[in-house]
């Protein structure tokens, strides 16, 4: 960029905009839309994780008060198409029919079987009672490993087998070829936990039908409204054109609202077919069976090194659980780990097997990191249990292995070009912020004098993906869409800017971040900015909100587009100005003539005049609106070092996070306010799956943690302060040199929190505790250990 | 039905409502003060949380006919001629928010503890939250954020906000 605003927005801890409405209760939540005429759905679920669906009647439920239609699965399937999944990472992948509402056969407890709309929610949920199921149980299919027995029970039947797809990557020397070098070789085997995302809005959708055109607005509290537009076009086979998809404020996401979801398009049926507006909330506990889930691996992790604590090779053996169907991008979720395996490490050679697996479980696909997370884990829990076998410093053997500062750019063996980072800079930070030879002194002291509360201290190096992605790396995957994010820029006549994004925020603040980026550029005030989004009408192009890509792909289409408004206002100045293009100089907003500041326009002032066009050149188009579509040439590799220090009660099992400190390189930090609030946030939900929260079924495959009350998601009695500080190496792959947070937290935290606990235990002789650690796992491991 | 009058946000209302109706389903269907979210069905998430005659319930767990007579508080009742009460202003500066689904439970069961301990510590301030769920922030600038509008410093040693009456 030439012309640099005066005073920069960017890099300043702006208080947001979003805010004024929030803590005033002036929201735009999709469940507070209230129409005329406005019907409530319900759904009634599968209480049964498998059966045969023999007969369903929903006659009762239309005796009942307030009642004014019900449908089974076959009553509404003419016409329903399949919902969508978007990945299919393999070839000969099994792509099962997935029925927004099941028509013969239930596959997960809360599978959809029969809807009533009434005229208030009471009502509804009431008929629901009323309406009569048969079900001829079918086995359940609930561990990944005997799902792939050649007897085993079948979730899909008509498929023949229970294995989705294999889905293998190999690079480098040959993982038999290391192994046969190297002095030690360890395997591990760990387990990803189901979680519930638990946003605390919980998903609702309203349809309103306008007759007479055909067209409908839906409203949901979606992550995608772009995305979900196309996608509904398809199930429904209503025309794209007469669709219009609103996502209002949404209540949190973290990846379980990037999805198409079968009461979204129940909802759009069903106002279709009675011509009247239809609203479906799902209450927290339908949510925790029908939201789609996070996580569910088994990861068999091996690694070669040298006595030296040289890394040779790394070896994952995957299984993944997609549930029962495969949902937007459920097959993609551990492709996108599998090249963040090797993290930060150089090696040799890098072996990675996938095998995604049908059970009757709901559905799983991307929980915040999405595919990161898990892979950091295992690459972090099983450096640290490596050095714990040579005798070294965990934080030592990450030296001797990681890519150094002056290596960037480097190409990983997994095939990704890390473009910027300095992980020695931030792991020096994180060391002294945190006291961390104070800590293992400490540590040592507790252990000599034999205290039954024992001090471990974990570490996590990380580095994740985001930025997602460039369209040719997408087509490489399958993936079936692009990764280019649009903005536009409107130059409204009183001077106002609209920026027009295509991304679709719930919660991340981008009414204020995209307003910092335009006001810096335009050399507007930041109030004078407005940010349009989330509205296929307002906002009709995009990729919306996912992955950790708002900033990097969305921001740098708003940074582009603003600099080409600038562009052609300065035709607009020359000619108002009466000089050269090149005689212009722009700054704060005002262009002038070098050597006469006197002569000058404020890029407000141009943006009246080209509306009036009453003294513009012939064939100079009368606007200095702009618009952008990014396709991004790489991810971007945020980083970061994060220490946690625990205290573990060997005589109970509880563990108190003592300390935790983080230092994370996000690149640019447009808000340095909003990049702390997503570093603490994730923290929380990486923390959460170390500690709290799985998603637990019994034998028979029922959800028995089906709500907040069984479903442990921490409060702020639960957790610490955080110390978070930053490091910044700019990235390389969009102007702003921006990386993106949102998900940094929760990779980083998971394998810090874990590493820390079993680091307290080792000398015990612990070398592993399940996740979550619960005080229960973590007595019966120091039990189990002294046995 | 059920004939009630209850005051809410100073306006009051009266109504015919079943026995069973919730006061958070009545607060936001019926009378439409859509401020006050719902993120549970368990009364363990926080969000509905309203000020009843003084004491602060889980709008969730309560009928509307037990309102009946009462006067209700609800976030959208706080502000007073659009000036925000020192802790709207506090979660506002503290970044105190994301998404904003737990901001108006938050910022209800905040008002009470300070009520009740105008000068609390983190630890207790933490422990006072404890019924209130969010899902974005990690808790700790909603921390910093109560310690800010009790006129104390917060966690991070910035002086903030001034001693105004939660
Ligand atoms: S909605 Fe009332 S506590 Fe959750
Ligand atoms: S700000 Fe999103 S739940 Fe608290």
């Amino acid at each position: 960029m030439t012309d640099q605003a005066v005073a920069p927005e960017v890099g300043r801890r702006r208080l947001r905009k979003e805010d004024a409405r929030l803590i005033t209760g002036q929201t735009n939540w999709t469940d507070n839309i209230q129409v005329a005429g406005l019907l409530h759905l319900a759904v009634l679920r599968s209480p049964m994780a498998h059966a045969r669906i023999t007969r369903v009647d929903v006659s009762p439920a239309l005796e009942r008060p307030g009642v004014i239609a019900a449908f089974s699965g076959a009553d509404l399937a003419e016409g329903l198409g399949s919902l969508p999944c978007a990945w299919p990472v393999t070839e000969d992948i099994v792509l099962p029919e997935h029925p927004p509402i099941a028509v013969d056969e239930v596959r997960y407890a809360g599978d959809p079987v029969a809807v009533v709309v009434a005229r208030d929610r009471y009502a509804a949920a009431d008929a629901l009672e009323a309406i009569e199921v048969d079900y001829d149980p079918l086995p359940p299919v609930l561990d990944l490993e005997t799902a792939l027995a050649p007897d085993a029970p079948l979730v899909h039947a008509g498929k023949g087998t229970n294995r989705c797809y294999t889905w293998p990557l190999s690079t480098g020397e040959s993982f038999e070829a290391v192994r046969d070098r190297a002095e030690v070789i360890l395997k591990r085997r760990y387990h990803q936990q189901r979680l519930i995302p638990n946003a605390m809005e919980p998903r609702a959708v309203v349809v309103t039908p306008l007759a007479a055109s055909g067209e409908y607005t839906v409203y949901s509290a979606t992550q995608i409204p772009h995305i979900l537009r196309i996608m509904l076009a398809g199930v429904t086979g209503i025309p794209e054109h007469k669709l219009r998809v609103i996502a209002p404020d949404v209540g949190g996401g973290f990846g379980s609202k990037l999805q198409v979801y079968g009461e979204e398009a129940l909802a759009l049926t069903v106002a279709r077919r009675l011509g009247r507006p239809v609203k479906w909330t799902e209450s927290r506990s339908e949510g925790a069976l029908a939201t789609h889930h996070g996580r569910g691996m088994i990861q068999d992790v091996e690694i070669a090194a040298t006595r030296e604590g040289r890394l040779l090779g790394l070896k994952v053996d995957l299984l993944a659980d997609m549930g029962a169907y495969l949902m937007l991008v459920t097959p993609g979720i551990p492709i996108l780990g599998a090249f963040m395996y090797p993290a930060i490490y150089k090696m040799d050679a890098y072996e990675f097997h996938c095998t995604g697996v049908f059970t009757t479980r709901t559905p799983t696909d991307a929980y915040r990191g999405a595919g990161r997370p898990e892979a950091t884990f295992a690459i972090e829990r099983i450096m640290d249990e490596l050095a714990g076998e040579l005798g070294l410093d965990p934080v030592e053997l990450r030296r001797r292995n990681w890519i150094r500062h002056e290596e960037f750019p480097y190409t990983t063996i997994a095939g990704l070009t890390y473009d910027s980072g300095d992980y020695e800079a931030a792991t020096d930070k994180a060391l002294a912020l945190f006291g961390y030879d104070d800590l293992r002194a400490e540590q040592r002291e507790r252990a000599k004098r034999g205290d039954p509360v024992r001090l471990g201290i974990g570490v996590s190096t990380y580095t994740e993906m985001c930025g997602l992605a460039p369209s040719r790396v997408l087509r490489d995957l399958r993936y079936s869409a692009g990764g280019w994010e649009a903005a536009s820029i409107r130059m409204l006549p009183t001077g106002k800017v609209e920026v027009v994004t295509g991304t679709s925020p719930h919660g991340q603040g981008h009414e204020t971040c995209w307003s910092q980026i335009a006001a810096d550029v335009l050399g507007v005030p930041f109030e004078d900015v407005e940010v349009v989004h989330g509205d296929t009408r307002a906002a009709p192009q995009g990729m919306d909100t996912y992955g950790s890509r708002s900033l990097a792909v969305g921001g740098e289409a708003v940074h582009r587009a603003a600099r080409t408004v600038v562009e052609k206002a300065r035709k607009v100045a020359a000619h108002l100005l009466e000089a050269s293009e090149q005689d212009l100089e722009f700054s704060g907003g005002v262009f002038s003539v070098k050597g006469s500041p006197e002569a000058r326009k404020t890029i407000q002032e141009i943006a009246f005049e080209t509306f009036t066009n009453h003294d513009l050149p012939d064939g100079v188009e009368p606007t200095i609106n702009a618009e952008h579509v990014v396709d991004p040439e790489n991810f971007s590799y945020p980083h970061g070092t994060h220490l946690c220090a625990v205290e573990v009660d060997t005589e109970t099992g509880h563990t108190r996070i003592r300390s935790y400190v983080c230092v994370d390189d996000v690149g640019r930090a447009v808000n340095p306010m909003i990049v702390e609030g997503q570093v603490h946030g994730g923290l929380a939900q990486g923390i959460a799956q170390a500690l709290y929260e799985e998603a637990v079924y019994d034998d028979d495959g029922n959800l028995v943690t089906g709500t907040l009350a069984d479903y442990l998601v921490p409060s702020a009695a639960d957790l610490p302060d955080f110390v978070t500080d930053r490091t910044e190496t700019p990235a390389a792959s969009n102007a702003l040199g921006a990386k993106g947070v949102g998900e940094a937290g929760t990779i980083a935290s998971t394998p810090a929190v874990v590493n820390a606990v079993v680091d307290a235990l080792r000398p015990l002789g612990v070398h592993d505790v399940r996740m979550p650690c619960t005080p229960e796992r973590v007595w019966r491991a120091v039990k189990e250990a002294s046995a | 039905m059920t004939r009630i009058s209850v005051n809410v946000d100073g306006t009051t209302y009266e109504d015919d409502v079943e026995p069973r109706l919730l006061l958070a389903h009545y607060l936001r269907d019926r009378l439409g003060l859509t401020g006050t979210p719902i993120g549970c069905d368990t009364s363990n998430c926080g969000t509905c949380t309203v000020d009843l005659d003084g004491v602060t319930v889980k709008s969730c767990s309560v009928l509307a006919v037990q309102a009946d007579g009462c006067a209700v508080t609800t976030v959208q009742g706080l502000a007073r001629d659009g000036e925000w009460t020192a802790l709207q202003r506090a979660f506002h500066e503290q970044h105190g928010l994301q998404c904003g689904y737990c901001t108006p439970g938050m910022i209800m069961a905040a008002r009470d503890l300070l009520r009740e301990n105008p000068h609390p510590g983190p630890d207790e301030v933490r422990q006072a939250l404890e019924g209130n769920l969010c899902r974005c922030t990690g808790y700790q600038n909603i921390v910093r954020a109560v310690l800010a509008a009790s006129g104390q410093h917060d966690t991070s040693g910035h002086q903030v906000g001034e001693e105004v009456p939660a």
